[in-house]
């Protein structure tokens, strides 16, 4: 203990304490505290972009379900879209279908009408001309016959011959 | 792996010279004084353990057997009714007696008396000097000391700071290597003994003493021969440091704690008896920590650099072929311990120092606490 006293020095104990007291001031103001607080500063950082990382994660995933529903409601739309869409289409064939027997029909019909028609046209035409051919025929052949008094005899008596059998 | 060999190489070759510096010096002083080897290595060790007025690397005689000695000379600042300021190349290395404005002054044992124009040095039956010592104020070796780590220490942490705002919050060069330092002492030291609230108030200062008791325990590794964290005077006035802060910012539960240990854990009539012894044991370990605190440092230096130089002395000793390497790598083996104890013993003070602040900063008494103060000395 008395050699300790001894070695003690004052001045030395002095001069450290105020070295010291000055380099605890300093390192204190210029470099501990930038030092601390850039670490701080730094770990905070990580922090929050790690909570910002977890966030948009998050977010993601909201973004992928809701992104996964859309698509689902929409496949659901073009679905029954296009089950609509067969529906009219097969509606219009059906309708498009009918409409066209029944004008088919109908146009068959005028035809068959108009057919008729001209057959009957045809017919009348036919039998006038193979009137008045027969007219003339009969006049020729008459006037023929006519011109012979034996003929118009004979043709007379067949006449007759004819009246008495009915 | 080029790198790692030449950091290897040059940590191996200062340690090897520092024991060849030690060494040279010892062999010229013996051979001169003629003395007995075992004494004047004593004599030498004893020196180099104390401070010195003036840096000197080492020393060598030449052949007409004069003293040489290489390093520099220091101020010498003395209170002896008014400030007296000389250079200590006037002692001549105790060999001269220095002459301030008609005072005589002599160097003797490390320390500064006043004496006669003849330099006569009275004693007492102890053999201790009674001539008397003038307040001395000098810039000794192990001021410069103090100083040159101090501006190593501003320089090193100062352009670490500066690293964050250029590199944007990333250290570079020296800084990756200290970073870490910082932060296990924030995260391993301060906040679990301390306490999450509060450390931050004290963190300056238990960075600022472990890397400043660091960095002197490993300069008193280095060829230099300086001795600053194993000098009595230091380690006093770090240990009063703890002391004063742990006080000052005592909280009324620690000075409740230091008064009334036992709280109300039973009636005022039966801790009557028991304060009688537990008080003053609660008071006595106020002192007894930042008093353990400084004895630890100052003897763990103390007894490496005795170990160490000691351990060198022998080699010429022994002066064989089997003792001398013998002792020679034992005393290089001391060197690497001596480099883990330099680190271990800046983080036992920082630890106690910051164990000591977390007692006092405490808000809440838990009772039956664990970590009671008293049964915590390491």
């Amino acid at each position: 203990m008395e050699k300790l006293l001894e070695e003690f020095s004052v001045g030395l104990f002095f001069w450290q304490t105020i070295l010291f007291g000055l380099l605890l001031f300093l390192l204190w103001k210029f470099a501990w505290k930038p030092i601390l607080n850039a670490v701080n500063d730094r770990e905070e950082g990580i922090k929050n972009a790690l909570d910002a990382a977890e966030a948009a994660k998050k977010e993601m995933q909201n973004v992928t379900a809701d992104s996964e529903k859309l698509l689902k409601e929409a496949r659901a739309e073009r679905d029954s879209l296009l089950k609509e869409a067969r529906e009219i289409k097969e509606g219009i064939i059906s309708e498009a279908k009918e409409q066209a027997k029944v004008e088919g029909d109908k146009m068959i019909k005028q035809a068959q009408a108009a057919i008729e028609s001209e057959k009957k046209a045809a017919v009348a035409d036919i039998k006038s001309q193979v009137a008045n051919l027969s007219v003339e025929i009969a006049e020729k052949v008459i006037k023929e016959e006519l011109s012979d008094k034996k003929k118009q005899q004979k043709l007379v008596e067949d006449m007759l011959g004819d009246i008495k059998l009915n | 792996m080029r790198k790692t060999f030449f950091t290897r190489f040059f940590l191996v070759a200062t340690l090897l010279l520092a024991q060849f510096t030690f060494a040279n010096e010892q062999e010229h002083e013996a051979e001169e004084h003629g003395k007995d080897l075992k004494t004047e290595i004593k004599e030498y060790i004893s020196h180099h353990l104390k401070d010195s007025h003036d840096f000197s690397l080492f020393s060598y005689t030449k052949e007409n057997g004069e003293h040489k000695y290489v390093g520099f000379p220091l101020p010498v600042i003395l209170w002896d009714n008014g400030l007296k300021v000389f250079s200590s190349s006037k002692f001549h290395h105790g060999e001269t007696i220095a002459e301030v404005d008609g005072n005589h002054y002599k160097l003797y044992h490390s320390k500064i008396y006043k004496t006669d124009s003849e330099g006569t040095i009275n004693y007492d039956e102890e053999h201790h000097p009674t001539n008397v010592k003038p307040l001395d104020f000098s810039i000794t070796k192990n001021v410069v000391m103090i100083i040159v780590t101090g501006l190593l220490m501003l320089w090193l942490f100062t352009s670490l700071a500066k690293s964050y705002a250029k590199n944007n919050g990333i250290p570079t060069g020296a800084g990756r290597f200290f970073e870490p330092i910082v932060l296990y002492i924030r995260d391993d030291i301060a906040r679990p003994n301390i306490g999450e609230k509060r450390y931050k108030k004290y963190m300056p200062f238990l960075l600022t003493i472990f890397f400043f008791i660091w960095f002197l325990n490993i300069f008193g590794l280095t060829p230099l021969g300086i001795n600053v964290t194993g000098n009595i005077a230091i380690t006093f006035a770090l240990a009063l440091m703890t002391f004063l802060i742990t006080n000052f910012t005592g909280t009324k539960d620690y000075w409740m704690h230091q008064f009334n240990p036992l709280g109300n854990t039973m009636p005022w009539y039966a801790k009557i008896p028991l304060y009688i012894i537990l008080v003053p044991i609660e008071i006595l370990g106020l002192f007894i920590k930042p008093f353990s605190l400084l004895i630890r440092l100052y003897a763990n230096m103390q007894a490496g650099h005795i170990v160490l130089m000691s351990l060198i002395g022998l080699m010429f000793i022994f002066k064989s072929w089997l003792g001398s390497p013998l002792s020679f790598f034992l005393a290089f083996a001391i060197s690497l311990i001596e480099i883990l104890v330099a680190l271990l013993q800046a983080y036992i003070f920082t630890m106690l120092s910051a164990l000591y602040f977390g007692f006092a900063s405490e808000d809440h008494h838990e009772e039956g606490h664990e970590n009671d103060p008293e049964l915590v000395h390491l």
